[in-house]
């Protein structure tokens, strides 16, 4: 743009009737999400309230809510966790074979596969979790416990029906999987060819292109990709209340028969036969994992913005 | 709600059935013999209306065969239950939401203080319509049957006795070949009526053992933990070694423990399951159609297994409206005929009472009125 000595002269386009409906309707849409976003805030605060006021004595458990809240909270993030360790290295090495390795029709039929894991409804995975994969890793725990007992991971006494944590985990890493992987590549596949071609004509073999090149460029993206995993690890219902025997409470063991529950497992079994207070500590454990996904998600906008100067996130 | 819709459609499609009984009855009756439905409801006048119920869950799905054989004797009564737990089927007949409640326990003295306000001065009747076996079902490849005394069996739910080839379990069994597998306890992770029941069996039966109190939620800390029979059963279907306990319907392939019961050992069956309840005493103190139970879980006699689920039928004896009266009266009356614990028997696997308990709950159903 040249500047000039007179910037009234700046034409104004003509607003056309479509350009205003549709500016209002794209306004209303962004103020919509902003409203139901303080009305499921707004409900879960006031329908949470008496649970906080309430005599300790009288809410589910006897304890005070604190005591109620704390094994849930720890057995939500120890489940999200687990699954996010494993899935992460998974869905960057099928991302970098699909975008670097396969060749072009393979990588096609594969990248369409693993999105399609992402259409799968959570209770086949639950089904699968506890009819499949827990007698599957049944001896797996047994090994463990003899020659890992050390570590208090395995500590034991290992689950003989496999209903463990690390089972749970292991379903959750399968569920997210998707969403981290093609996240992934579609960062890798933007990684500049320019770089990638320097780093080639400098001898570099492919790996080490795209340990230069690559993934310094996509890791933002990685990141992100792997909070919005967690995001649903965080919010998985139905295959951990499938899948995880829950007798205890906060434990690193995590081939045991006693684990404690998730919150969204929690809320999903206990809502049915609760009545008064017992549904406000439900609603007000339901308040927690709000305020810990929306501490996730901000998390990821701040390390994906911290990066995004030099990267393609933007 | 889901499950209202189902019921209707049972009751609608078994309403649809009987209309073609009806007509090709008509058809038979002017050969001269008539074929009256056992129960004599035939000769019942015809009512219409709406039932609800609501209450415990284990009653489910002896409700759903009592609704279907229901209507093809009344055609134009719906009857609603709701499964929305005991506690709360009891509140809401109380309330006087309902007009019957169904319930995995009697209603306790507090309860029955709120049940003048709501029923009068002629209080209540409680009958043990649904009587079903827990059976304590296992998984031990290799051993087909497993006698269980019940200072044993409570041994192995409090972790006690960790192995099977422990001498206890030896000592109940001695002729069979017992491995080391480690046992793996299964306990319900919900609040449960048959969780309930039992461990008012280890309570009462082992109580040198077992020092918890009764509870419908598993009072020990730690073991494998699943949801719901169906999970139950699946857990200890999954795990080698594994010991749970479920309605005997349910057990499925699973073994089923024979319980020690005096010097016997008796295996779970409906027959054995009413026959503890009839040997049981009446809780005392109570009004003159109110038949709750005091299971007898320490009896000696053979034929009697002692680790039963009793679900009641909770409701007035007297109802303010005529009609409210007459369908209450008429579904119970159908409920303890021979045709309904039949047709809950079929439907659920429940055990079908026997003719004293049916003779005493009869003299209740007769009592039912309207108005006073």
């Amino acid at each position: 743009m040249t500047a000039t000595d007179a910037p009234p002269t700046r034409p104004r386009p003509r607003q056309q009737p479509g350009d205003r409906v549709f500016a209002g309707s794209a306004k209303g849409a962004g103020i919509l999400i902003l409203v139901i976003l303080a009305g499921v805030a707004i409900f879960l605060i006031t329908e949470a309230f008496p649970a906080f006021t309430a005599d300790s004595a009288d809410l589910p458990g006897g304890e005070g809510l604190f005591s109620y809240v704390a094994p849930l909270v720890f057995g939500t993030l120890i489940a999200a966790v687990l699954a996010l360790i494993v899935a992460t290295p998974l869905a960057v090495g099928i991302a970098l074979f699909i975008t670097y390795y396969a060749p072009r029709r393979i990588a096609a039929a594969l990248g369409y596969v693993v999105d399609l894991l992402a259409a799968i409804p959570s209770v086949v995975y639950g089904f699968w979790g506890i009819f499949a994969l827990a007698p599957a890793m049944v001896p797996f725990y047994g090994w463990a416990e003899d020659n890992l007992g050390f570590l208090p991971f395995f500590a034991g006494p290992a689950s003989a029906t496999g209903r463990t944590m690390l089972t749970a985990g292991l379903v959750l890493a399968v569920m997210i999987l998707p969403i981290i992987s093609a996240i992934s590549r579609e960062v890798f596949s933007q990684a500049p060819a320019l770089h990638r071609e320097a780093a080639l004509a400098l001898g570099a073999t492919r790996w080490e292109m795209i340990k230069m090149a690559v993934l310094p460029y996509g890791k933002s993206g990685v990141i992100g990709g792997a909070m919005l995993g967690l995001g649903r690890a965080l919010g998985e219902t139905l295959a951990i209340a499938l899948v995880l025997s829950v007798s205890g409470g906060i434990t690193f063991n995590l081939i045991s028969s006693s684990n404690p529950s998730t919150i969204a497992a929690n809320i999903a079994l206990q809502f049915p036969e609760s009545t008064g207070l017992a549904v406000s500590t439900l609603i007000a454990s339901g308040l927690v994992l709000f305020v810990i996904t929306l501490l996730v998600n901000m998390l990821a906008r701040y390390v994906v913005n911290r990066r995004a100067d030099f990267s393609g996130a933007n | 709600m889901k499950l209202s819709t189902k019921t209707r459609a049972v009751t609608l499609s078994a309403a649809f059935a009987s209309t073609l009984a009806l007509a090709a009855c008509g058809a038979s009756n002017e050969g001269g013999g008539s074929t009256d439905a056992a129960g004599g409801s035939s000769s019942e006048e015809q009512l219409s209306g709406t039932l609800v119920g609501a209450g415990a869950s284990s009653q489910q799905a002896a409700i759903q065969g009592w609704t279907a054989g229901y209507s093809s004797l009344q055609p134009d009564v719906t009857v609603n239950y709701d499964p929305v737990g005991s506690g709360g089927g009891r509140e809401q007949f109380l309330a006087g939401g309902t007009d019957f409640a169904g319930s995995d326990a009697p209603l306790d003295d507090e309860e029955l203080a709120t049940a003048e306000e709501r029923c009068g001065t002629d209080g209540v009747f409680e009958l043990p319509n649904y009587i079903s076996a827990i059976a304590v079902v296992y998984n031990l490849p290799g051993v087909d049957d497993l006698n269980l005394s019940p200072d044993t069996l409570a041994g192995i739910f409090t972790g006690a006795i960790t192995t099977w080839n422990d001498p206890a379990i030896a000592g109940d069994n001695p002729d069979a070949q017992l491995p080391s597998t480690s046992i793996t306890p299964v306990h319900r992770a919900d609040d449960s009526g048959t969780t309930n029941n039992f461990t008012d069996y280890l309570s009462q039966a082992a109580p040198s053992v077992w020092t918890e109190e009764p509870d419908g939620e598993w009072p020990l800390e730690g073991g494998e933990a699943a949801n719901q029979t169906s999970g139950m059963v699946s857990a200890v279907t999954a795990g080698e070694g594994a010991i749970g306990y479920a309605d005997e319907s349910q057990a499925g392939d699973l073994g089923v423990a024979n319980i020690g019961v005096g010097s016997e050992f008796v295996a779970p069956s409906p027959e054995a399951a009413a026959a503890v309840v009839e040997g049981s005493e009446l809780v005392s103190g109570r009004g003159e159609f109110d038949f709750a139970y005091e299971i007898n879980r320490t009896t000696t006699a053979a034929d009697e297994y002692p680790i039963v689920l009793v679900s009641y039928h909770v409701g007035c004896i007297s109802y303010e409206d005529a009609t409210q009266a007459d369908l209450v009266k008429s579904f119970m009356g159908y409920v303890i005929s021979e045709d309904g614990q039949q047709a809950a028997a079929d439907a659920a696997g429940s055990a079908p009472i026997s003719d004293t308990l049916r003779e005493q709950a009869q003299t209740a159903v007769d009592a039912i009125t309207s108005g006073s």
